[in-house]
């Protein structure tokens, strides 16, 4: 079955451990790349001609920006997926990206405000893209806002897949309307002739651009083994895992932990739960 | 029968209610309450429904049904339908007491009062749209019906279109008089609200119905609808500025209808979708 490896993501415990597994993966490149993007950007790269050293932003800018529309749609797409398949897991991961998508906006705002400072000699102005972020910020907190709404989280998670999935519709919509609104502004051209052309200044920031895709799944990996444990907390296979109870019988300890498809676990707990970690779990 | 029964009722068959409901829908009369399965709907819509509708038979004559017992509900008691009107009438007349009267300045900002206004009141009518169905459980009812519930929620929203939104665009021109706009600008400004209006009221039926469940949703309902009408709200208000101006608005009239007929397109699965998930 060519989808099994497909499938064997809607466990949470498959997914736990998976996504525990490749963090590191994730997080040192990360660090590296962000590291020598941020040192050669900040320390070896010259002043731009025009821009001065205001052009350094751009080095958390621009990423902050790639990132706050991407994640927007690999949350519709991963809302898409559990709202179809019915697939918890995929809900967890959409779950996870709308803070941190919350979040890049916010960065990319703020960096962005102070780069036009000096630039543009204003904070706000009323440009394209600077609008069209904020009402990007706006849907994110919508999102945000209609999942806490709801006491139950499988409701939550429904209706707000269909939050994402109509709003990655509306979001090329908003984007064009507000270009065509008020295109008085340069296009969006990073690298060459109206853009920074100079392989010491455009590099770093591509290296940049690839640490900080690589930090987002590193960070979207840890939440979402967050979200995980908080929505099987009652589960046995979180116990197991956590090492909140003795080894397990052998049937019941590898039957959950090892299977590739143990399903919904929240279903009949199995009665492996130590006393002393059921009360500890969480209301 | 109790209300935790219907509820059974509702979440039992996940895969929607035309698995459970179909066949009977298919062979039964048109109407709504022949169909509704083992009970009937609640005294009020029972009483206003006829027993069993003249008309075409399968979705559009359960569409058709619905919508003449949407308005019959709604002309019971025409003041909650007046109030968005009434609404949108005071928005449009704190504009000038805000800023002066003066006739050149109040031409320059009449499309964005208008436009302002019309959001901010197809956004309060919302309230209207589905809160006292899902509390009476009409919508249950609705959605175990057999119709497709798609088609009926289209029809629902469309009443409340023209309930809520077609006041609204004939009212404009007043406002827009007021505010100093000439003759000639009166049918630009009709056409573009007739179509945005259209789209807000689609845009609106999905956060009504993705918030159904939320106990207070007023702030809520207004954070995710908002930002999506925005392109209605831009190209809208540039359409009637053009209008007043007397230039050509064919161009954002164009980019509204695309979007009116989009919004027609996709929404109502939104809706649907929505609404599912409300009754839960």
């Amino acid at each position: 079955m060519a989808w099994v490896w497909f499938h064997r993501f809607g466990s949470p415990p498959y997914l736990y451990r998976v996504a525990g597994r490749l963090t590191p993966w994730f997080a040192w490149p990360a660090l590296v790349l962000c590291l020598t993007g941020v040192v050669w950007g900040l320390g070896f790269s010259p002043p731009d001609y025009r821009q001065g050293d205001g052009w350094r932003i751009l080095l958390v800018h621009v990423p902050c920006a790639f990132l706050s529309m991407e994640v927007f749609v690999a949350m519709a797409i991963s809302a898409a997926v559990g709202l179809i398949w019915r697939m918890k897991a995929a809900h967890a991961v959409a779950a996870s990206c709308a803070t941190l998508g919350a979040s890049f906006t916010v960065v990319t705002l703020g960096t962005g405000m102070l780069w036009g400072k000096p630039m543009w000699g204003t904070y706000w102005a009323w440009d394209p893209r600077l609008t069209s972020e904020l009402l990007l910020l706006f849907l994110y907190l919508g999102y945000i806002g209609l999942r806490s709404g709801f006491d139950d989280t499988a409701r939550a998670d429904r209706a707000s897949a269909v939050l994402a999935i109509v709003g990655v519709v509306d979001v090329p919509i908003i984007y064009y309307s507000v270009v065509w609104w008020n295109s008085l502004h340069q296009g969006s051209k990073l690298i060459g002739e109206g853009g920074i052309a100079a392989p010491s200044m455009w590099v770093p920031v591509v290296i940049t651009i690839v640490g900080f895709e690589l930090y987002f799944i590193a960070l979207l990996l840890i939440r979402v083994r967050g979200e995980i444990l908080r929505r099987e907390r009652n589960a046995s296979w979180v116990a197991e895992a956590l090492g909140l109870v003795p080894p397990a019988p052998p049937a019941v300890g590898s039957g959950s932990a090892s299977a590739p498809i143990s399903g919904p676990t929240a279903g009949p707990k199995p009665a492996a739960i130590h006393p002393a970690y059921r009360g500890s779990s969480p209301a | 029968m109790s209300a935790e029964q219907r509820q059974a009722a509702v979440t039992g068959p996940e895969g929607g209610p035309a698995g459970a409901a179909g066949p009977a829908g298919a062979a039964g009369p048109a109407g709504l309450v022949g169909v509704a399965g083992p009970e009937r709907l609640p005294d009020r819509s029972a009483s206003e429904t006829p027993a069993a509708p003249a008309g075409p038979a399968g979705p559009v004559g359960a569409a058709l049904a619905l919508m003449q017992r949407d308005l019959r509900v709604a002309l019971r008691r025409p003041g909650d339908t007046l109030q968005p009107l009434g609404f949108f009438v005071v928005v449009t007349t704190l504009f000038p007491l805000a800023l002066q009267p003066e006739m050149s300045l109040l031409r320059d900002i009449a499309p964005a009062a208008l436009w302002v206004g019309a959001l901010l009141a197809s956004l309060l009518a919302l309230d209207l749209l589905f809160r006292e169905d899902a509390q009476d459980g009409t919508l249950e009812q609705l959605a175990l019906c057999g119709q497709p519930l798609t088609g009926l929620l289209l029809a629902k929203t469309a009443v409340h279109w023209l309930l809520t939104g077609l006041p609204l665009v004939l009212i404009a021109p007043l406002a827009a008089g007021a505010l100093g706009a000439s003759g000639g600008a009166i049918p630009g400004i009709l056409e573009s609200l007739l179509l945005g209006t259209v789209t807000l009221s689609l845009i609106g039926a999905v956060g009504a119905g993705l918030t159904m469940g939320i106990k207070r949703n007023g702030s809520l309902l207004a954070l995710l609808v908002l930002p999506l009408a925005v392109p209605v709200l831009i190209f809208g208000a540039r359409a009637t500025q053009l209008a007043i101006a007397g230039e050509s608005l064919a161009a954002p009239l164009y980019l509204l209808g695309a979007m009116a007929v989009l919004a027609v397109t996709l929404a109502p699965w939104a809706v649907a979708a929505a609404v599912r998930i409300g009754l839960e």
